[in-house]
């Protein structure tokens, strides 16, 4: 029997249609399913008022702020840490066992699970440095845990801005700062950005790194200071829908559509600035 | 025998290596204010490194090496900070190489780096370098357009521009033209004729028609060694040494 290429062709044409199909479709139902489950729970109330009732009614506005806070909190700490680690490897770090060391241990801090950070955050924060549980603890175990993803983003943006810039810059009598500060964090800001938001995204949806170290089960009012707890909304989620009995489904629905809404929101966000960057790009 | 002008640059004995490759080897030569020295000589005959030894670029790769010695007005290179001696050591790439500014930002850029903070200054430093490298009339309504909206030609005036804004001494010049057409390397050239009475400029070209028409002494590398150096009528018209005979008709290259 003689090999049809025609055939062959369109059986592999299939198999790797279906692997590409069997991606989207998890996704897609995801949306679907939580829109469809949870939209009839979100009016202006339910977004905007304390649960009350045993969390049975009422809204879910603490642990919307509280995550709001927490990423914020991750942020003011990762990002300027972040770039100017980034600005080291990429600028300055000379290619020897020291500088592979510290970019092996980066890659590895990307791949501990989040509910080591979580231990850990409560090694180091709140028993340590006593910062109890606290909106500080919590921000700080996620600043860590999106460190690495700031860095590596920020280091490529760097490290893609040509090197012949550099050297222009250089032979006009510019130092090695003057260039970075000049042309190449400008050239920079848009992975930065990505970088940046791509690590909200991740803090806003994880649970384990702050289950210790900061999330209230039930505290219907907001913090007065970093050294409160706060609610968060994955870890309410988490909550509503195995430790307190007789939520109504929708109410469990619409916290996971608020929460899929704030992280998708912010990779979208990430997506339309890169493209306008992209755009605007000049080399 | 020509009067010379005074030394601006004495080369002692310089040998430099990237790695294991020895590129430069034990090269003695002057260089003198307000003239043109052209450098010709095959590919990888280290016109380049020599080019970019006289304001310590080679310094940014990895693995660069060197021995013996520079002399700038009479200092040692090694002993000037390599932020002053590149402000007045300029050069012109041999790529025409915007920085992704306007083309106002290009030229005023390093003037900027070197603390210029008035506008009407930094403006007036951008007019006067443009008008030098001739690309003032052709940009004059557009300063404030991205750089790599002008042709190949204009962009390389714009780097001269560029370079002449930081007011420099010396211009090194490293193959301007190999990416010009016709008409924008007769420009340059023309530019490069004007700027020898301010300035002192090292061209290093692979067109030995270049260097006979622009140099007013002639340098010939070849495999990191300095053949043969002259002023440049000479060297055209009774080269002392065999090999330099042999590249400039061309018999190899």
């Amino acid at each position: 029997m003689t090999r049809n290429p025609y055939r062959t062709e369109k059986i592999a044409f299939f198999f790797l249609f279906l692997a590409t199909l069997l991606i989207v479709v998890p996704v897609g139902l995801i949306v679907v399913i939580i829109i469809q489950k949870g939209l009839p729970a979100i009016n202006w109330q339910f977004i905007s008022d304390m649960p009350r009732n045993g969390m049975r009614s009422g809204g879910i506005f603490p642990a919307i702020a509280g995550t709001v806070y927490l990423v914020l909190g991750a942020v003011i700490f990762a990002l300027p840490i972040g770039v100017l680690a980034a600005i080291y490897l990429s600028e300055y770090a000379r290619e020897n066992l020291l500088t592979r060391i510290i970019k092996l241990a980066i890659v590895n801090l990307a791949g501990v699970p989040s509910v080591v950070y979580g231990l850990f955050g409560l090694a180091l924060f709140v028993v340590f440095f006593k910062f109890g549980a606290s909106i500080l603890s919590g921000s700080l175990t996620l600043g860590i845990m999106i460190l690495p993803i700031i860095i590596t983003a920020s280091r490529e943006a760097m490290e893609s801005v040509p090197q012949t810039f550099r050297e222009v810059s250089l032979s006009l009598g510019a130092s090695k700062w003057q260039t970075i500060r000049h042309i190449v964090l400008p050239n920079a800001i848009p992975g930065i950005i990505t970088g940046t938001i791509l690590g909200i995204g991740r803090a806003a949806g994880e649970t384990a790194p702050i289950l210790f170290t900061v999330a209230a089960f039930y505290l219907p009012r907001l913090p007065k200071s970093i050294f409160d707890q706060v609610m968060a909304l994955p870890y309410h989620l988490y909550v509503i829908s195995t430790q307190v009995p007789n939520v109504e489904e929708k109410i469990r629905y619409g916290t996971a559509l608020v929460l899929l809404a704030m992280v998708l929101i912010t990779n979208l966000a990430a997506i339309v600035i890169r493209y306008k960057f992209r755009k605007k790009k000049k080399w | 025998m020509v009067k010379n002008n005074p030394i601006k640059f004495s080369i002692k004995n310089l040998n430099a290596w990237f790695g294991s490759l020895h590129v430069l080897k034990a090269i003695n030569l002057e260089i003198y204010a307000n003239e043109i020295l052209s450098i010709i000589g095959p590919a990888n005959s280290g016109k380049s490194t020599f080019l970019r030894t006289l304001n310590r670029l080679n310094e940014l790769y990895p693995g660069f090496k060197m021995t013996g010695s520079v002399f700038y007005g009479g200092e040692d290179i090694q002993k000037i900070e390599a932020e002053v001696l590149r402000k007045r050591v300029g050069t012109v790439f041999a790529l025409p190489l915007p920085l992704p500014l306007s083309i106002a930002d290009n030229v005023a850029y390093g003037a900027k780096i070197h603390g210029i903070k008035d506008k009407k200054k930094l403006e007036e430093i951008t007019e006067e370098s443009l008008k030098k490298a001739f690309l003032w009339e052709e940009v004059k309504d557009r300063l404030n357009e991205s750089a790599f909206k002008l042709s190949g030609g204009q962009q390389q005036r714009l780097c001269i521009a560029r370079t002449l804004a930081v007011k420099p001494e010396v211009i090194l010049f490293d193959e301007p033209c190999s990416g010009l057409d016709p008409i924008s390397t007769a420009k340059v050239e023309e530019t490069m004729f004007v700027l020898k009475r301010e300035y002192t400029i090292v061209l290093v070209t692979n067109n030995v028609k270049q260097a006979a028409r622009v140099g007013d002494k002639t340098a010939f590398f070849l495999s990191g060694e300095l053949i043969e150096f002259d002023i440049t009528e000479k060297i055209f018209t009774a080269p002392s040494d065999q090999r330099t005979d042999g590249y400039i008709r061309g018999e190899f290259g």
